[in-house]
């Protein structure tokens, strides 16, 4: 029988690792390639599908970072270790990681928006040298919104890493109190030349006043890469919620760069 | 151009036809289903099998359109248990189905979606779609509205046969050398089966050639009417010949029963909920937003993913079938004028 691109795979959940009360890290058993910044679609028969983007992987698994907002989310909580998540994909372009290559990379995320770009910070925390030096900003709601919080300290005590990590409105120790904008000043983007790039994940708004910024800073347009969220339901170009114009965030994003990101409008 | 004789049967002839084909195929067809009411605006005419040639509608466009026989609007995709989906049953039969020039051409654009893009094919369609061949109808009479012209949905080269009606008996022109044993014991007679080739309603089909101008379109003040006047329920997507959007949902039988299935059904980008994300963000949240991106998607961005021309076969279904009167050739009409005042570098507040 042909292939079925949207028949989902029964896959043991491996392990469940809490962040926070409403976010949990659900590892699954996976042997399929992945890059960086893709996402696949988890399901739950009776319940339904989701997009969910691949927070981390390695030897045998893949990690998804869960945000309960809804059906399928609430469902997914319910599960235990040993049982059967449904996956299929992997789907999405992933970061250009070659364009990444010998140069200084700037990562701003904030919220849930940290998980797509995790397992690259890991890869280049890991592999001191992928790239030059890193330059993270990760800002979070409060103190109870903190996500990978281990990750965190790793990231901050690694040689080439400078963080500065934000809540929005709480004073808190190894956090600065503000919006990840309010930060942006301290990335010393003249020192990089010319070789370094641009990440910026999060919810949408918070994209569009980090973009606005970046480019008030003179970043040149092309150094900028953004993930998309749209609403999704296929994953694989059929279904046509994702579809901006000619353009289907499932099949050409979720990241884009900001030269193509600008003209994408709804 | 392939060749291709034609025949003259009666209808007892044509239903001995159908019966032949009957053993090979399910035969579907424009039908007319009679709501009980006094009017004949009463009727619904849809797509379904039929046996015998007089079930089939000549005389009036089908309410709704060809696509369903292949993309219904609820489609059940797989059952499940607790530890495996299994696949719906797919059809036995081959499938022959009657439809316009305008019907068939549709569907080159439900297979471009649904085959090509992404180079991803669906199963669930390349299952069906390969047991498909199409019998044309002419269009002696065509309906108001009708603009198949204008888009260049007026000839096709899809069918395997041409159907004409003739007063109760038909002409059959046989392209598809599948079918020509049928025929044999017929004489061949001299009669050329002819698309329209004009239609009372000419439509200035808009040409967007860039993302630049598509987006100065979308700042355009021709889309604030239809805050007012349009609803936003769908009606024009769901009878559309070419729109392919759809939704998956899952479904229990029962409370407590470990089984259920996943289905598709046909969904809109006019109804509210479409484009909604995790966050209960909506990027269009107005119904002039939604007319909007459907009118652009028709016009710009289909053809601009796959440069084969509008995303539109002038079927007529959309105007047709709303309940607020709007018509969509007006509306083409409108956004030809703003891409001439746009090229033409005219400001609006
Ligand atoms: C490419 C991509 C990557 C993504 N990656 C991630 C990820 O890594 N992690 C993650 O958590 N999510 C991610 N998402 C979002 C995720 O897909 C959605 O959260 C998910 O689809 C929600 O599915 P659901 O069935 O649980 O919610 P649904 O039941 O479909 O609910 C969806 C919407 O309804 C709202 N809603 C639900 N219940 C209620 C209620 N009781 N009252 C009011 N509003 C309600 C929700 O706020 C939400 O807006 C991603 C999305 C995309 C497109
Ligand atoms: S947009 Fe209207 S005229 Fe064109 S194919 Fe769809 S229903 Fe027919
Ligand atoms: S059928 Fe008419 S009222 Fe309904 S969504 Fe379409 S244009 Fe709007
Ligand atoms: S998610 Fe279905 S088309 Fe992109």
């Amino acid at each position: 029988m042909t292939n079925n691109p949207v028949k989902p795979t029964a896959c043991k959940l491996l392990d469940i690792m809490p962040q926070t009360q409403t976010e949990w890290t659900f590892r699954v058993k996976n042997n399929l390639p992945i890059k960086h910044g893709q996402f696949m679609q988890l399901s739950l028969p009776k319940v339904g599908e989701a997009p969910i983007s691949i927070s981390g992987f390695g030897n045998g698994y893949v990690d998804f970072t869960i945000r309960k907002v809804g059906k399928v989310t609430d469902g997914l909580f319910s599960l235990r270790k040993g049982d059967n998540i449904f996956i299929r994909g992997c789907y999405g372009n992933g970061w250009p990681i070659e364009q990444f290559k010998n140069k200084t990379v700037v990562i701003i995320a904030g919220g849930t928006g940290v998980s797509p770009v995790k397992s690259l910070i890991n890869m280049l925390c890991d592999d001191s040298d992928y790239a030059k030096e890193i330059y993270l900003i990760l800002g979070f709601k409060n103190s109870h919104s903190i996500l990978f919080a281990d990750e965190l300290k790793k990231w901050q005590t690694a040689s080439h890493f400078h963080v500065i990590y934000t809540l929005d409105d709480e004073d808190y120790p190894g956090f600065q109190k503000g919006l990840v904008t309010d930060f942006i000043k301290k990335i010393p983007f003249t020192a990089f030349a010319d070789e370094y790039e641009c990440i910026i994940v999060g919810p949408p708004i918070m994209m569009k006043f980090v973009g606005m910024d970046l480019l008030m800073n003179k970043i040149p347009e092309k150094k900028i890469w953004m993930s998309f969220e749209r609403k999704m339901s296929c994953g694989i170009g059929k279904c046509g919620h994702c579809r901006i114009d000619e353009t289907y965030v499932c099949l050409d994003g979720p990241v884009f760069n900001y030269t193509v990101g600008k003209k994408l409008i709804d | 151009m392939k060749h291709a004789q034609t025949y003259q049967l009666n209808v007892d002839e044509m239903n001995g036809f159908f019966e032949q084909l009957s053993e090979k195929y399910d035969i579907y067809a424009p039908v007319r289903i009679s709501c009980g009411g006094r009017y004949a605006k009463d009727d619904s005419i849809i797509y379904q099998p039929i046996n015998t040639y007089q079930e089939i509608e000549f005389h009036e466009r089908s309410t709704y359109p060809l696509k369903e026989v292949l993309t219904p609007i609820t489609q059940t995709l797989f059952y499940f248990t607790e530890d495996e989906f299994k696949e719906s049953k797919s059809p036995q039969k081959d499938i022959l189905i009657f439809g316009r020039a305008c019907d068939i051409n549709s569907i080159k654009i439900q297979d471009q979606i649904y085959l090509k893009n992404g180079n991803i094919e669906d199963y669930f369609y390349k299952r069906i779609r390969d047991k498909v061949k199409f019998i044309l109808m002419d269009c002696p009479e065509q309906f108001e509205g009708c603009f198949c012209c204008s888009v260049g949905a007026n000839k096709t080269d899809m069918q395997s046969l041409a159907v004409s009606d003739n007063n109760g008996s038909a002409y059959v022109q046989v392209y598809d050398s599948d079918f020509a044993n049928y025929f044999a014991k017929y004489a061949a007679v001299n009669h050329e089966i002819q698309p329209p080739l004009k239609n009372e309603l000419k439509v200035d089909y808009p040409v967007i050639d860039n993302l630049e101008l598509a987006n100065k379109l979308k700042e355009h003040p021709m889309w604030k009417e239809f805050d007012a006047r349009c609803i936003g329920c769908g009606s024009c997507t769901v009878s559309c010949s070419t729109c392919t959007c759809f939704e998956t949902t899952d479904i229990v039988y029962t409370q407590n029963a470990h089984i259920g299935e996943r289905r598709r059904t046909c969904s809109s980008c006019m109804i509210d909920g479409f484009d909604k994300v995790a966050s209960g963000q909506s990027f269009r949240k107005k119904t002039s937003e939604k007319y909007r991106y459907k009118i652009l998607h028709k016009v710009y961005g289909y053809n601009a993913r796959f440069h084969t021309g509008p995303m539109c076969v002038g079927c007529g279904r959309c105007s047709a079938r709303c309940p607020e009167l709007i018509s969509y050739p007006a509306t083409l009409n409108k956004l030809s004028q703003a891409i001439k005042e746009i090229k033409g570098g005219v400001q609006h507040d």
